[in-house]
């Protein structure tokens, strides 16, 4: 084996090493965080942390459970507002708009984007919180539902653009009209992506806590409506985690745990329903 | 396929448009289409010169010519799909059945016109629901199952597929998701099929079929199709048209083109000397 040769197949083994080092201290960094939380909170997570309410301190048990449902009333409520104006106006983006619009509309997303959440949520205490004189549920969606428009549109915009130009001829060449081959064709070819997409926006907002801070603000107890002030699990930690009490930092471990449990389901129950379609191949 | 099955051209068939713009009526060749003074331009650029031909009736009509010479481009013209690119401009009159087809619905028209694609793109559906689109979408009353089988059948996929209806599109075979997209074509009953290049992707087993097909197909449309490939044209086509950088060069019945090319340019291609 000449000198050259040798040298080059070092070159290759090194680079084979340290891209699989980079991959592997990537992913490990989820599972360390993973088992972090599992180590802290894994044994303040019980039946009782799901379906009881907090409870004063000193006083053992309680729960979160109004937290866990008043985030999935926050998240349900952002994405119907959301998502719906960042699909369409990402479809609007990929297949319809003239090249000046679309650098228009993108460049305003991408700052939309960048915003930082907590001016989303002064934006949204003065537009929503302020005239009902009431922090509440609807202020808190609001605030999501803003930070969950850009990443949708942007995706839906990216996914619409990848599927190839020959499915949109094919359908054109058989007589579909424009919006009959966008919805027919080309929406259904990029669905898995978008879908994707939009649960990785919803994983994101759902730990936001700033825009929450002073939205959607915070309840001991249940709350009464969605006019109202409710718990949401992020806020509950950042209140449990800065108490100076041992057994709220316990909870608030437990919580964290339970939060990033929740949207690993919603990813991974996605998934398997979006396995079930038809991928178009690249080409 | 030897060239004394093809069915003989009259002696007396000329050029529809070219020599004589009024098309003598005792030519016995009736024009399903007839394309007349085509300019066209990609923005500011002149792609064809002053195209002028026709479409035979239940005739294979062949495109030839170099890469880039604007046979894909002419052949787009004739569905209005070159409407989808940008700035591109058509100049000219493109009549089927004698009516000008720039000036009709672009969508009905399509559905009298069908057309094939150079590489096979099958939709992201069931193989049963791509030949069911264009029914679908056009709200056709028929039953969609005899129609989806006599389409399979008419492309020469029903007995590969007829078990696997409802699998993915994709897990076919190349040269069997180009037969599934002429049966898709075909679903809508197009008087006319336009077909680009549509082995240009495919092994030549699978060649073989489709042209095979082709012929087939004649008794129930109009083809016209794209090659880049002579043998292909001469196998298949009842006429040939000659294509160079725009201009239309030459355009005959197939055996006369190939075998006395009136014009010496077609005459240094079909031998190989350039393209």
């Amino acid at each position: 084996m000449s000198g050259r040769l040798r040298w080059r197949k070092f070159v290759s083994h090194f680079m084979l090493t340290m891209t699989g080092l980079c991959a592997f201290v990537a992913v490990s960094v989820l599972f360390f965080i993973l088992g972090y939380l599992v180590f802290h909170g894994g044994t303040s997570v019980s039946w009782n942390f799901f379906t009881k309410l907090p409870t004063p301190v000193g006083e053992a048990g309680g729960g979160m459970a109004n937290a866990i449902v008043g985030s999935a009333k926050l998240l349900l409520l952002a994405s119907l507002f959301g998502v719906p104006l960042g699909f369409f106006g990402g479809i609007y983006l990929a297949e319809f708009s003239g090249s000046t619009t679309a650098f228009v509309v993108r460049y305003a997303a991408d700052l939309l984007n960048g915003v930082p959440s907590i001016v989303i949520g002064i934006f949204a205490y003065a537009l929503v919180v302020l005239p009902f004189k009431h922090y509440s549920t609807l202020a808190g969606a609001f605030a999501l539902g803003l930070m969950m428009i850009p990443i949708t549109l942007r995706s839906t915009e990216e996914f619409l653009h990848s599927v190839p130009r020959a499915l949109r001829e094919g359908a054109m060449a058989l007589g579909a009209s424009k919006w009959k081959t966008i919805a027919s064709v080309v929406v259904p070819a990029a669905y898995r992506g978008i879908v994707t997409a939009i649960l990785l926006a919803l994983a994101r907002v759902a730990g936001e806590t700033a825009p929450l801070l002073f939205t959607a603000f915070g309840n001991r107890f249940w709350s009464p409506g969605w006019e109202q002030p409710t718990a949401s699990l992020p806020v509950m930690i950042y209140t449990y985690a800065i108490s100076p009490y041992e057994d709220w930092h316990r909870q608030a471990w437990a919580a964290g745990l339970v939060l990033l449990g929740l949207i690993l389901v919603v990813n991974i129950v996605a998934r398997g329903i979006l396995a079930r379609g038809v991928a178009v191949p690249r080409s | 396929m030897q060239a004394s099955a093809r069915p003989t051209v009259p002696a007396n068939f000329t050029l529809p448009g070219s020599n004589h713009p009024s098309r003598d009526p005792a030519t016995p060749l009736e024009m399903r289409m007839t394309i007349s003074k085509v300019n066209f331009f990609y923005g500011t650029k002149q792609t064809l010169f002053d195209i002028n031909m026709g479409i035979a009736n239940s005739k294979v009509t062949a495109l030839i010519g170099p890469s880039g010479c604007g046979k894909s481009t002419l052949l787009r013209t004739f569905n209005r799909m070159h409407e989808t690119v940008r700035n591109a401009r058509l100049e000219g009159e493109i009549q089927l059945d004698g009516k000008n087809i720039l000036a009709q619905d672009v969508t009905s028209l399509r559905r009298r016109i069908g057309m094939v694609f150079q590489r096979p793109n099958p939709f992201p559906k069931s193989i049963f629901d791509n030949v069911a689109y264009g029914l679908k979408i056009n709200g056709s009353k028929l039953p969609l199952a005899e129609a989806v089988e006599k389409s399979l059948r008419h492309a020469a996929l029903w007995d590969e597929v007829k078990d696997h209806l409802h699998k993915s599109a994709y897990e076919l075979s190349g040269g069997q998701q180009q037969r599934l997209c002429i049966a898709r074509a075909l679903a809508v009953e197009p008087e006319v099929l336009l077909l680009d290049e549509p082995c240009s992707a495919l092994d030549p087993i699978s060649t073989a079929k489709i042209e095979e097909l082709l012929v087939q197909l004649k008794d129930l449309c109009t083809i016209a199709i794209v090659t880049h490939n002579m043998q292909q044209a001469a196998r298949v086509s009842d006429f040939t048209a000659f294509l160079l950088i725009g201009q239309l060069i030459e355009f005959n019945p197939t055996p006369q083109l190939f075998t006395t090319p009136s014009d010496a340019r077609t005459e240094a291609y079909i031998t190989g000397r350039f393209g």
